[in-house]
């Protein structure tokens, strides 16, 4: 029997990259095949290819056999392909029979919407593969968890018999991502086939029956989780050597930089994100901050960073308090700030990448002196700051733009990190980003803290929180359940205090 | 800048010349002999000749009459007249004259854009420059030279200023968008002027006019009459030079940019957003205040109901011909003051209207806000930043 697909020699080229380069995959019917590679392997465009979204310059797609034509994603539907995006397409306030049904609504009489029918088949799907959705609530109300489940079932209601799945579990919290292996298991065991896309290694070695692992547009290598180990993949990946494990050395906690006590934060919309939450950072230590994002953490951030408006409570820093200090004031009593989104908040992107060095210290001097700016002293640090944090940028006076992902958040660990500092406030300082740069980055944040440095650290990572930190606090609902010392704490226990089930007295035990 | 700087450049001169071209093909709509014209032949031979007409008087318009030049020259050189040169080169003078307010407001618009702002109010704003000028130019006696012109200069400035801030006020405190309220406050430029000039400002003989500057206020002029050209021209390439400085090669200029490009990173770069908006509404202000401020003291010596042509609508589309760059402005600028220039020619000449001006101007500006059609038309490889492998 032919495989259910088949990919042979698939070649796309954008202006100066190679994404693609001849790229053989198949997919055998009732199998998970994970699609494995760092950011910018071409894992994406390969599906978009196989989606229809882009046009491959070389190269054939094969169903069952014969040779396919997809010149877009409705061709790619009705040929059985379906593709579960990683940022839902789904309209929060329709519910979810609406969302399943649009763009391929059933009618009565030719005008009326038949969502009778579209709900039935909802149930059935439902039932038939352990997904638990109720076709009738709205999606705004539905957890991420089931959210993806709508888009599973979007796809299945088209009669989707491949589906790819791109970064499914980015967004999920551990037990969640139990229950979608769960629900892949029952998928498989139905025939269907799966494509699985990923960087997380632990994944890939739980759930796939085959692993094929992209770098920079080629397949370089097709394994199972029998014969893999996780670094063998993260070797595959990154072309080197990776280092999994830190070597880290035991904390030596000092006096207390950073103070919150009973900090009451509000979100854009004027409700309560932060909920009396208290809690310090010693000079030496890793305070890890674990959560599903959308938990709060954001808006701690922000009114910690000073750009938030703090409703109640108080933050103090060496003592001083800083609870209402402007973002200005804040960094020059000696804090430095990694934010969320490098892209929005921490770059200038049509700005050099020298001005990004500098981007909140350009009045300070040598840059300014009297009315003038010095590019010449402003270039001198860049290039220092570039060379000594391994920043590769083509040249320091190309637009910050040009750089790839991990380079940009170099660009900001090298801005906030070659001051002298001693609070370091770090906000998924590593999403996004390839194998090699993580290494760096987790790296650099560990050798503050051996310095004496306070770090107080946000992910939805939770191995980087592991990884990471000396002390996990887990923050859910805009609160901090519980902190917990990194040593004893198990990863099922965070995975529960994150989706927000406390039983105080069995957490200390 | 996001294109290259090669194509920064290379974009705009191809839609100019894109935009003559298209020109061209529309002069013989208008024109009488091509439409009296029988058959085939006839009517691309008419039609060939006045669109020669058109843009051979329009040159001649923008630039002097070649001819004139160099007969002027010889009758210099002989016997030392310089009437002759002086009315040979008035077109080039008129040209600039037409081009100086165009260089305040587009630099004014130009310097907003950079700091993310949308300024539309530039002409409510020349408006009430114009009057604070004219003011100050006829109703303080006594002063010398010295004192009096910079006096109407400046408070012609602050009133821009001071008008332009406003909105940047509102959309600092309250966020209010500065569009919108821009152009209200043109309105309430408009209408204030008319009532001055019906009133409290008006010349004794009744007519919607102030009263004549006092020759202390006046620009003086940089040669000697018919050539109108100011030292208000002088001024406004200085003022170029000084934007550039100030924004490229000082801090304060580096926050107004930065805020400009992304206000969330300016935000966690310890910038006071609110600061900045009022403040780079009040240099936008006193830049488009200028324009109206040199038709007064350089030109009219006194403020007319109609003393500007559009200016302040028409510095819009000059920033964003010119890249929002000082500099681009300048060129910008001095190709709106020929065309402009040109066209009076144009008409009276070859017949052609002058609103076939306004349609090279509104094609020039189609083209370069939409770059594809001109990289498609001259197969420019793209520089536009495909999505790339992810």
């Amino acid at each position: 029997m032919p495989p259910v697909l088949e990919l042979r020699g698939i070649t796309k080229s954008f202006p100066g990259v190679l994404a693609n380069d001849h790229i053989d995959l198949t997919l055998n019917e009732g199998e998970v095949l994970a699609l494995l590679g760092e950011n910018g392997a071409g894992k994406t465009t390969l599906m978009n290819i196989l989606y229809g979204l882009y046009k491959p310059d070389e190269g054939e797609i094969f169903i069952r056999g014969s040779k396919a034509e997809i010149h877009g994603p409705q061709d790619a539907i009705r040929q059985g392909v379906g593709m579960v995006h990683q940022h839902f397409m789904l309209v929060p306030v329709f519910s979810v029979t609406e969302n399943v049904m649009l763009g391929s609504e059933l009618t009565k009489a030719g005008v009326m919407l038949d969502r009778e029918t579209v709900s039935n088949r909802i149930k059935e799907i439902s039932s038939q593969f352990h997904l638990d959705v109720d076709p009738n609530s709205k999606v705004e109300d539905l957890s991420v968890g089931v959210q993806q489940r709508v888009e599973i079932i979007k796809v299945l209601y088209r009669n989707a018999e491949i589906l790819i799945l791109d970064e499914p579990t980015a967004v999920l919290t551990p037990q969640e991502v139990e229950e979608f292996f769960k629900i892949i298991k029952s998928l498989v065991k139905q025939g269907k086939s799966i494509i699985f896309i990923t960087h997380k290694l632990k994944e890939v070695m739980a759930i796939a029956d085959r692993i094929a692992v992209l770098r920079s547009g080629h397949v370089t290598g097709i394994t199972t989780p029998k014969e893999a180990t996780e670094s063998s993949l993260a070797n595959m990946m990154v072309g080197r050597q990776v280092l999994l494990i830190l070597n880290k050395k035991p904390a030596k906690p000092e006096n207390v930089v950073l103070e919150v006590k009973d900090l009451h934060v509000n979100d854009d919309r004027h409700l309560i994100a932060v909920n009396s939450v208290s809690f310090d950072v010693k000079a030496g230590e890793v305070l890890g901050i674990a959560g599903v994002q959308g938990n709060g953490q954001r808006e701690l951030i922000e009114a910690l960073t000073g750009l938030r408006k703090v409703e109640a409570g108080e933050v103090t820093m060496m003592g001083q308090d800083i609870t209402h200090s402007s973002p200005r004031k804040i960094r020059e009593a000696g804090s430095a700030h990694i934010p969320e989104d490098r892209q929005k908040d921490g770059l200038v992107l049509s700005f050099p990448v020298a001005e990004n060095m500098v981007l909140n210290t350009y009045y300070e001097p040598p840059f300014t002196r009297g009315l003038n700016l010095r590019h010449d002293e402003i270039e001198k640090v860049a290039q220092e700051r570039v060379k000594s944090f391994d920043v590769r940028p083509p040249s320091i006076s190309v637009p910050v733009s040009n750089l790839s992902g991990g380079n940009q958040q170099k660009v900001i660990v090298a801005r906030e990190l070659s001051r002298p500092i001693t609070l370091l406030i770090a906000s998924q300082p590593t999403r996004g980003l390839d194998v090699g740069s993580i290494e760096y980055i987790h790296g650099q944040i560990l050798k503050k803290r051996d310095e004496g440095c306070a770090v107080l650290l946000v992910s939805s990572e939770l191995d980087e929180i592991v990884n990471l930190s000396d002390r996990i606090a887990v923050m859910y609902a805009g609160r901090i359940l519980d902190i917990l010392p990194a040593a004893q704490a198990t990863r099922e226990q965070l995975g529960l205090l994150m989706a927000g089930i406390h039983e105080p007295n069995a957490a200390r035990a | 800048m996001r294109e290259g700087k090669g194509e920064a450049i290379l974009l705009p001169i191809l839609s100019v010349f894109t935009a003559l071209v298209v020109g061209a093909f529309i002069i013989p709509f208008s024109d009488p002999n091509v439409l009296a014209a029988k058959g085939f032949m006839e009517t691309l031979s008419a039609s060939w000749a006045a669109v020669r007409n058109a843009y051979s008087a329009m040159f001649t318009g923008a630039f002097g009459d070649p001819k004139m030049i160099s007969a002027a020259f010889q009758a210099w050189q002989a016997t030392g007249e310089t009437k002759g040169l002086l009315n040979a080169f008035r077109p080039v003078s008129e040209s600039l004259t037409i081009a100086t307010p165009y260089i305040y407001a587009g630099l004014g618009v130009a310097l907003g854009f950079r700091g993310g702002l949308f300024n539309i109010g530039a002409e409510g704003q020349l408006f009430v420059a114009g009057l604070a000028a004219a003011f100050v130019g006829y109703s303080i006696t006594g002063l010398p030279f010295l004192i009096h012109l910079p006096l109407a200069l400046v408070s012609g400035a602050l009133m821009g200023a001071l008008w332009a801030s406003v909105p940047g006020f509102l959309k600092a405190r309250t966020g209010a968008h500065e569009v919108i309220n821009t152009i209200m406050m043109n309105y309430i430029a408009f209408r204030l002027t008319d009532y001055l000039l019906s009133g409290p400002m008006q010349r004794p003989d009744g007519l919607p006019i102030t009263p004549n500057v006092l020759p202390t206020s006046y620009l003086p002029l940089l040669f000697a009459e018919p050539m109108r050209v100011h030292w208000g021209f002088i001024i406004a390439l200085a003022l170029a030079g000084v934007v550039y400085w100030f924004l490229w090669k000082t801090p304060l200029g580096l926050e107004i940019r930065m805020v400009g490009a992304n206000p969330n990173a300016s935000r966690y770069a310890g910038i006071r957003i609110t600061v900045i908006t009022v403040l780079t509404m009040a240099l936008s202000g006193a830049l488009t205040g200028m324009a109206g401020v040199g038709q007064v003291l350089g030109v009219d010596h006194k403020l007319v109901r109609a003393f500007s042509s559009g200016y302040g609508f028409d510095a819009i589309s000059l920033a964003l011909l010119g890249n929002s760059h000082p500099f681009g402005v300048v060129l910008a600028a001095l190709l709106f003051g020929f065309l402009r220039g040109g066209a009076a020619r144009m008409q009276s000449v070859a017949g052609t209207p002058v609103e076939l001006i306004r349609i090279i101007q509104g094609l020039v500006i189609v083209f370069v806000a939409a770059p594809e059609i001109i990289r498609t038309l001259y197969r420019i490889g793209s520089s536009r930043k495909q999505k790339s492998a992810s």
